[in-house]
């Protein structure tokens, strides 16, 4: 509440005052400027870094603490306000440092945190209620973490963890493989220790400040940068092109790499940098960057897909003519010589918008030069890829560089492509200093990767009893002004766009095309999503041309083993599409009929709202697409008995972490106690590849079941035991059984390392080239699923609510299935907001209040089933699951308000307005 | 230089702004803040949260007087009765319970968005300004308040320091449309105002719509149309061609036409719970 707090102090003549509080229980005494925002002061002044900034606008709530009690936004609040009151930080939930509190303990045994960047305001905000309302309604508790974003855990777990704050705090089991475990690195983020890229810098980092081209295309040129200089004697550098010593490029596919660090005589995206400021942070913050000496020339943009290939539309870049990047293609068969004899044909075009990835923590970190290292400190899905470009720009050795990867506050794909670590590196190389910067939300929005745009034409033939015939799709997508992974969508996308079903006869084609926007890059499922819209909204309109019932349908032409995939390729093993749609059988059945009884009663009453359930499957190639992918993990043990993992996956809050440990813990045979997790640092842990193409289950799960069974394996012949001997770690001492062997035996044979036994494996899936017709193995192993969603759709207003989302995951073998269940949540409700609410409008909704992402009012209920079907090559059979999640709930939503209305939407997302439109021509 | 005041009386409140009238007014914060985005730094602050006095919510002759610093969260603890439920639902819809805790119900009238969900349940209800300047006291109705698109009429060295709502016999409700459930910008909002005769027909109704003009507006022809309208009628009697004053524009939110489609919508299920027994 906004109770009246005593005088505010007088301000200095610096305009700073001595701000006195009661801070998570304590009296303090700082000094701050009193308009600064709360959140800033105390984060900078009170060491405060478990509070987090999300966005400065009030529009994610990470930031929230309690004052005097009520839940707050810091950063909307003056700090001089604070004077005298009571403030609350996630701190003081805990009892003692470092000891969770009960609601710290429920957010921990329900796995409500994932990434944990919302986690410390998810749980003041909670808080906040749970003082006031001690055993709260799910109601209740919706609406207090209402004003909270969370953008990986689908909300689901801490809505139950709050409920269930109350709850018997069970000793959580210390299973291997299959075992819900909590998540081993989650008690930091509970506790608000975490660090992530904006915390932990040293004492006198200097900010780093970018000066950004404010025109979607310009040329430029600067004035007399170094008067200007001169004129700023407190700053430390200004940098621009020139001041690089390497090469000013960066790509994440090398061939494609195009991206200046600054951009030169051309700006080609709102928002690229051209030159770098560094200097003290109240000296930097201060700056009046209008008057910087560069001089703009507007020039005409092409920020769409038709006005990029239009005749005489500006070239993006010298050799990729019509603005065309790459085109990928697949063929098999003759597709329009099926869909002659097809009994009905489907066709239609659908269109989708860019998508931002919305993670609540912006781009952050820093970096410090060491003798003649360079070691950046940021938030990054690909730790060792960073290196490398890092090591081209800085013109350095790649042993000069250190990537220490901090906690990542949601990636999702963007966090994959460099985003400030050039400019970091840079600077402290520079300077000497420590050099720091953290994207506001604005420029997070405005200049990092996004979900390609799609356009994509398909048509889809079938005989009268329903077999699938043959398909052709023509997609373009809307890659921004780099490279990024747009060879990578027009790649995948042919080779997906057929859906997990067999099809006799078909073609694709997928083109990347350049347009003045930022770069399009990785976001969970590389234009996979964007297919499967199509593709499954257009099933449906088949299986009723041809009087087939919808799910039915898609189970007759499910992929099984033995059958070819569109590329050709024949398993004999792991295909669990068919099993995943026969999941779903029960609830179509049961779900079809109660929405027929509920419209009938909503019709005859003259109410607004009509029920409707759709399905849609998928499939999803873990790891690259048909390139080398390998990972290596490492595992020791010390003289003493320590267990070390070198675990280098990066775990942006999908569970890596956990999940690779439990791995090497059963192929080891010891618990997951038993381990000590170092890494990500690209000093200390073997490459493991990047966190993306939901590889790191599949492939470093595979490389750490080798690591782990290797060292059994050198632990047994010490033992003189067999193979299935039963292990036991006590002290230095390793037995199984009647045998034991005692490591400090070998105290002084320690390898380079540090261990006396030690084991390093790599992990390669098999896959083969594609030809020319897109034939070959473009992967060891495809994730299958299928979303049933139940939705309510107000025909008066054009509004959806999604009731229920039944979700069936083939996951080869269930590792943790509490993190499964939190991949299928999260990356569902991102899927909800693909179908209904998001489209990033360049220059336009670049803020979490224009560009809307799902709140806790949003997402359903979510029921997950998991089918095992073993993969041959994955750890214990396990497969990915990270992208396969969201990509058929988009479908299934909008399948689902066909079946309630007849309405169809082509364009996404499926705003209220839109809807609405299709609503009337559907009554037309 | 950048300045940041904190007075603790109306009268050096008032002072400040005379010594300095580029000074901004912040009560809340929550949309200063936000507006502020990088440039914290640079902001010459009137933060008027020290004036105690504005603080409370009174019930004069039955009506409610609401002080400039009274939060939503303050409006919600009221027990306020069924005529002005539609200025606590709405209440209920400004941003997010933290937003709540913070923004003031005088805040949101004075930043005149368009999208404001409490000026049009305050419009619906009759409110009046109370602005205390150099010059003394003034009071002026709500309508000749909010003038445009971030526009009011407020003078420099003015300060808002309450709303007045006159008591009412009736019922309120207030229906928001957004593309999301929580912490949304409306597409569309109605707020109804409804008094029924002994027969159960409407004998007074007040109806306002936000975000389909450039400031909120009341639809006065149709609330002279209804009247005589009992519940189970309300489908036919709020006719679309009685709906006038409103300019819907296309923005991120939604296109002209739709606005345009949905209010008459939003006006009967607004009515509706007015009149629900």
């Amino acid at each position: 509440m906004n109770r009246i707090a005593p005088a505010t102090p007088v301000a200095d003549t610096d305009n700073r005052i001595t701000l006195s509080l009661t801070l998570n229980g304590a009296p303090r005494e700082g000094v701050v400027a009193p308009a600064a925002r709360l959140s800033a002061a105390l984060r900078d002044t009170f060491d405060c870094e478990e509070i987090k900034v999300g966005c400065d606008a009030g529009d994610c709530g990470a930031c929230t603490v309690l004052l005097d009690g009520a839940p707050i936004c810091a950063c909307l609040m003056p700090a001089a306000r604070a004077e005298g009151r009571v403030v609350e930080t996630v701190k003081a939930l805990a009892p003692s440092s470092g000891v969770p509190g009960k609601l710290q303990r429920a957010f921990q045994r329900h796995g409500a945190a994932q990434c944990g960047i919302c986690t410390p305001g998810m749980l003041m905000a909670a808080e906040g209620l749970l003082r006031r309302v001690p055993q709260p309604t799910r109601p209740e508790v919706e609406e207090a973490l209402s004003g909270v974003l969370c953008r990986c855990t689908g909300y689901s777990k801490i809505v139950s963890a709050v409920m269930d704050c109350g709850g018997a705090d069970v000793t959580p089991p210390d299973g291997a493989v299959g075992a819900r475990i909590e998540r081993l690195d989650g008690l930091p983020k509970v506790l608000g220790t975490d660090l992530f890229g904006a915390d932990g810098w040293p004492e006198g980092t200097l900010a780093v400040r970018l000066v950004r081209s404010p025109h979607h295309h310009a040329g430029f040129s600067f004035g007399d940068i170094a008067a200007w200089r001169a004129a700023h004697p407190d700053l430390h550098a200004v940098l621009t092109a020139a001041d690089i010593p390497g090469r000013n490029c960066h790509g994440v596919i090398p061939p494609f790499a195009d991206q200046p660090v600054f951009a030169e005589h051309v700006a080609r995206f709102k928002g690229e940098p051209v030159a770098a400021i560094i200097g003290p942070h109240d000296v930097v913050e201060r700056l009046d960057l209008c008057h910087f000496p560069v001089t703009w020339e507007e020039r005409p943009a092409v920020l769409d897909i038709p006005s990029a290939r239009a005749e005489g539309a500006p070239v993006l870049h010298e050799g990729r003519p019509g603005n065309l990047l790459t085109e990928g293609f697949v063929r098999r068969g003759a597709p329009e010589d099926a869909l002659k004899e097809a009994a009905a044909v489907v066709e239609a075009t659908f269109t989708t918008g860019f998508i931002e990835h919305a993670y609540i923590e912006p781009e952050a970190g820093y970096a410090r030069r060491v003798g003649n290292r360079i070691e950046v400190w940021a938030c990054t899905q690909a730790p060792h890829m960073d290196l490398e470009d890092l090591a081209l720009i800085m013109d350095l050795p790649r042993e000069a560089i250190r990537i220490l990867p901090s906690s990542v506050g949601g990636g999702f794909g963007a966090k994959l492509d460099l985003s400030l670590q050039p400019y970091l590196a840079l600077a402290a190389w520079v300077t000497g200093a420590p050099c720091g910067m953290v994207y506001s939300r604005r420029d997070s929005m405005m200049t990092t990767t996004k979900r390609h745009p799609s356009q994509i034409t398909a048509r889809i033939g079938a005989d009268a009893e329903g077999r699938l015939l043959g398909m052709t799709v023509a997609a373009s997508f809307n890659t921004g002004a780099y490279a990024s992974w747009g060879p990578t969508v027009a790649n995948r996308v042919p080779v997906h766009a057929s859906g997990p079903y067999f099809l006799p006869a078909y073609e694709a084609r997928a083109a990347a095309i350049h347009s003045h926007c930022a770069p399009a890059g990785a976001f969970r499922g590389f234009g996979v999503p964007q297919g499967s819209i199509a593709q499954e909204a257009l099933f449906d309109e088949l299986a009723d041309a041809l009087g087939h019932d919808r799910l039915e349908f898609r189970i007759r032409n499910a992929l099984q083993t033995g059958q070819p995939t569109v590329t050709g390729q024949v398993f004999s093993q792991g295909v669990g599409i068919r099993a995943c749609l026969e999941a779903l059988r029960p609830a179509w059945a049961e779900r079809r009929a109660a929405a027929a009884a509920f419209n009938a009663a909503q019709s005859a009453e003259g109410g607004a709202l009509r029920r409707g359930v759709g399905v849609a499957g998928m499939w999803y190639g873990c790891g690259n697409t048909s390139l080398p992918n390998p990972s290596t993990i490492r595992v020791g043990i010390k003289a003493d008995g320590t267990l070390v993992l070198h675990q280098g996956a990066m775990d942006i809050g999908q569970g890596a972490n956990t999940v690779i440990t439990q791995i090497c813990a059963e192929a080891l045979g010891l618990p997951v106690s038993a381990f000590t997790l170092v890494g990500a640092d690209t000093d200390l842990t073997p490459d493991a590849g990047k966190t993306s193409a939901s590889r790191q289950t599949f492939v470093s799960g595979a490389a750490s079941l080798r690591a782990g069974a290797a060292l059994r394996a050198q632990l047994l012949r010490r033992l003189n035991a067999g193979d299935d001997a039963q292990l036991q770690l006590a002290g230095s001492v390793i037995s199984a059984g009647s045998a034991a062997f005692d490591l400090a035996t070998l105290a002084g044979q320690e390898n380079a390392f540090g261990y006396v036994l030690m084991a390093e494996e790599t992990f390669d899936p098999p896959t083969s080239p594609l030809d020319e017709n897109g034939q070959g193995e473009p992967y060891a192993a495809y994730g299958w699923g299928a979303h049933l969603a139940e939705i309510d759709v107000d025909i008066e207003l054009g509004t959806i609510r999604v009731r229920d989302l039944v979700c069936a995951h083939d996951v080869g073998r269930a590792i943790n299935p509490t993190l499964l269940e939190g991949q299928i949540e999260g990356g569902s409700a991102q899927g909800i907001g693909l179908a209904l609410m998001e489209e990033f409008i360049p220059g336009r909704t670049e803020n979490l209040h224009d560009y809307l992402i799902p709140t806790v009012g949003d997402v359903p209920r979510v029921e997950s089933i998991l089918i095992e079907d073993p993969d041959a090559h994955g750890p214990f059979g396990a497969k990915g699951i990270g992208e396969q999640v969201l990509i058929p709930t988009a479908p299934a939503i909008l399948n689902a308000l066909r079946d309630a209305t007849g309405a169809v939407v082509r364009d996404m997302p499926a705003t209220p307005d839109k809807v609405l439109r299709a609503l009337q021509s559907a009554r037309r | 230089m950048t300045q940041y005041l904190r007075p603790q009386t109306l009268p050096e409140a008032l002072a400040a702004l005379q010594a300095n009238p580029e000074l901004r007014i912040v009560a809340g914060g929550t949309d200063i803040y936000p507006s502020l985005a990088e440039d914290v730094q640079h902001a010459n602050l009137l933060d008027i949260t020290g004036l105690s006095a504005l603080r409370d919510i009174t019930r004069p002759q039955g009506g409610l007087r609401i002080g400039a610093l009274a939060t939503w969260s303050d409006l919600q603890a009221a027990d306020l009765g069924p005529a002005f439920l539609a200025l606590q639902e709405a209440g209920r819809e400004v941003g997010s319970p933290q937003i709540q805790n913070a923004a003031t119900v005088v805040g949101n009238l004075c930043n005149a968005s368009p999208a404001a969900d409490g000026t049009v349940a305050l419009m619906a209800l009759g409110a009046e300004v109370e602005i205390a300047g150099p010059e003394g006291q003034r009071r002026l109705r709500l309508e000749a308040f909010v003038t445009g698109v971030r526009r009011v009429d407020l003078n420099k060295g003015e300060i808002v320091t309450a709303l007045h709502l006159p008591a009412l016999p009736g019922r309120s409700a207030f229906v928001k449309l957004g593309t999301r459930k929580y912490l949304v910008i409306s597409i569309a909002m109605v707020a109804a105002y409804v008094q029924l005769d002994a027969s159960s027909r409407i004998a007074r109704a007040a109806i306002a719509v936000g975000s389909c003009a450039p400031v909120a507006q009341r639809l006065r022809a149709l609330e002279a149309a209804l009247v005589g309208t009992r519940a189970k009628d309300l489908t036919s009697a709020v006719r679309p061609e009685l709906i006038e004053g409103l300019t819907p524009i296309t923005d991120v939110r939604g296109e002209a036409a739709y606005r345009e489609a949905v209010v008459p919508v939003l006006v009967r299920r607004a009515l509706a719970r007015c009149m629900d027994p």
